[in-house]
């Protein structure tokens, strides 16, 4: 059994969501908002038990239909893969939560395709075959197409109709770039292509700078990096919260491809090749933070100002892997969960205030005031303060270390310009936004008609900001964990005896 | 013969540019579509080109690349059910927002009586 522990974040969510369509789930909503939230729990227990595992074991290998690599296709669970999986699985907890309270029922087959979003999600971390990476995207996509039009209007359709073509596209250019890849290098392997890229001679060497560059393109687009951000401010704020704080990770999915593509295969050890997209990355992540930041200044609702905090906190995470150290990495993963964490919770604080507002919704212009706002004030307030990264909580430890690990690279304080001006932006525009939310009223509450907080959603909020203050106090235990996450990323050896082992 | 080749993908790829460039949600299909074709051809180029080879190994000394047709395979399979959520959804932009361009809003014509 143990053994198999690898393929089960992807098969369990793969299961729930057969299950969630098959009767007597596909009928009865009582029964499919349990057995989503079930199953939900469930995946994330086996990823949290991969997590533990992977900690205590080192890299587990897992080759599908035993078929070993290079050959076959294998699923890799390291120590950064198994932490993105959990967290991965809690997301999908939460929102499965939160949408018990009603959301799920706006439109059809929310909680299947919930549960295929996260199949997707997963086996793209998981995964150590690059054509397999595409596939997984692919599923990802789908899920995410049908799930950004859930219970959507005439703005919904117009930002997906943007996104699914753009998508498109970039799919194919990743079609593209693999076709290259696999006509220089004869594999798809990662950590294969790894290894014969260190023998590449002549015009090959090129081809292979082609093929990996246009792979930045397609991570670049599915993270949303400047200048290819432009669709995920609209599509987030269109999309219904509780999908948009799923969506908090698909971001990091191209982050996560970046960090694996360029310290894997195109890592210390490629010659010519190595650190290639570094360039690139660390001007186009300032770029997105400094957009990010024009975008928080200029946001006119809640949502959206959350959805540019997104992107400000891509760059970051782009500007970390572009430094390419051990330490910008561990600090890269760090802020990474916390990130994905407090945009998520967010998102779903944004959609509480804006049912109990009225007309005015989530603008943050003043309104009516919100129904509950001891509640919705706290929720709010922890938010804030971790996405801005105030002490005491994990966005204060996270921003530090960011900072500290930057002092290696040779632009530094570029970096820390930028990134200290765009934190202040936030800063600035976060407060205002609750405090104009939340003092400035005109007329007074509706405590009849408008709805209170459904416990599910204050269980499922809660779950995402306590982890904010989790965060610091295992601090310590959590750092060790990234770094060595990130030293087993940049070990490019035990990476490929580890999955290659007897091939070559 | 990879002239030929060549130059077909190439002018698949620049048809499919173009027309995705149009802005108006049928041209795009059209361009996604001869792009997804034009992708397809050229993974199967991956493999080299070769004449006259089997696909499987042991019926013959030199052997064709297999792994290009079944990634091909894939990528045909899921092209095809991504351009039929693009129709899908184009059709509903369509009566959504009562014209076919992708930003819902119809520019206005300058420079034309």
């Amino acid at each position: 059994m143990i053994q198999h522990l690898t393929s089960l974040p992807v098969l369990l969510p793969m299961l729930a969501g057969v299950i969630l369509l098959m009767p007597p789930c596909g009928k009865n909503v009582d029964i499919r908002r349990k057995v989503s939230v079930i199953m939900s729990l469930v995946t994330f227990a086996v990823c949290v038990s991969l997590l533990l595992h992977v900690d205590q074991t080192g890299i587990q290998v897992y080759a599908i239909g035993n078929w070993q690599a290079p050959f076959g296709i294998v699923l890799v669970a390291d120590q950064l893969s198994a932490l993105l999986v959990s967290l991965t699985a809690l997301l999908c907890f939460v929102c499965s939560l939160y949408s018990c309270a009603g959301d799920d029922e706006k439109g059809s087959f929310f909680h299947p395709l919930l549960h295929f979003l996260v199949m997707g999600v997963n086996g793209a971390f998981l995964t150590g075959d690059a054509f397999n990476l595409f596939v997984f995207f692919e599923i990802l996509l789908i899920a995410s197409y049908a799930l950004l039009m859930h219970g959507g209007d005439k703005h919904n359709t117009r930002a997906s109709l943007q996104y699914v073509i753009l998508n498109l596209v970039g799919s194919s250019v990743f079609l593209i770039a693999l076709g290259i890849l696999y006509g220089v290098l004869g594999t798809l392997n990662m950590a294969d292509m790894a290894y014969k890229i260190t023998f590449l001679q002549g015009d090959d060497v090129y081809l292979a700078k082609i093929g990996g560059l246009l792979l930045l393109v397609v991570f670049a687009l599915k993270g949303a990096l400047l200048p290819l951000h432009l669709w995920l401010p609209n599509t987030y704020a269109t999309a219904l919260p509780v999908v948009a704080a799923l969506f908090a990770i698909m971001t990091k999915v191209g982050v996560y491809s970046m960090m694996r593509v360029y310290t894997l295969v195109f890592g210390d050890q490629a010659g010519e090749l190595s650190h290639m997209a570094q360039e690139w990355l660390w001007w186009l992540a300032l770029a997105t933070i400094i957009m990010g930041g024009i975008g928080v200044l200029a946001s006119q609702d809640l949502r959206k100002l959350s959805a540019n905090l997104v992107v400000v906190s891509v760059g970051t995470l782009v500007a970390l892997v572009a430094v390419q150290s051990v330490n910008s990495s561990a600090a890269a993963i760090y802020y990474l969960v916390h990130s994905t964490l407090v945009s998520a919770a967010l998102f779903l604080i944004a959609d509480l205030i804006g049912k109990q507002r009225g007309k005015v919704g989530d603008r943050i212009t003043a309104g009516r005031p919100v129904s509950q706002p001891m509640l919705l004030g706290i929720f709010f307030a922890i938010a804030a303060i971790t996405v801005i990264g105030m002490p005491p909580l994990s966005g204060f430890i996270g921003k530090v270390w960011i900072l500290k690990s930057t002092l290696e690279s040779s632009h530094t304080y570029w970096f820390w310009g930028v990134y200290l001006l765009v934190s202040l932006a936030a800063l600035v525009s976060v407060s205002k936004a609750g405090s104009t939310v939340f003092w400035h009223h005109t007329g007074k509450a509706d405590t009849h008609s408008a709805e209170n907080v459904h416990p599910a959603q204050i269980v499922a909020v809660l779950v995402l900001i306590t982890c904010a203050p989790l965060m610091v106090i295992f601090a310590g235990s959590l750092t060790d964990y990234a770094l060595s996450a990130a030293n087993s990323l940049h070990d490019f050896s035990s990476m490929t005896n580890a999955v290659l082992k007897g091939a070559k | 013969m990879e002239l030929l080749y060549a130059s077909c993908v190439g002018l698949l790829v620049a048809c499919g540019v173009f027309l995705i460039l149009r802005a108006r949600t049928f041209p795009v299909v059209l361009g996604l579509t001869m792009l997804s074709y034009a992708v397809n051809l050229f993974l199967f180029a991956s493999g080299r080109l070769t004449l006259n080879k089997a696909a499987v190994l042991g019926y013959s000394s030199d052997y064709a690349d297999p792994l290009p047709q079944a990634l091909v395979l894939t990528a045909i399979v899921i092209g095809f059910a991504m351009t039929a959520f693009v129709v899908i959804l184009a059709i509903r932009g369509r009566s959504d927002l009562g014209n076919d361009h992708v930003n819902g809003i119809v520019p206005e014509k300058k420079g034309k009586a």
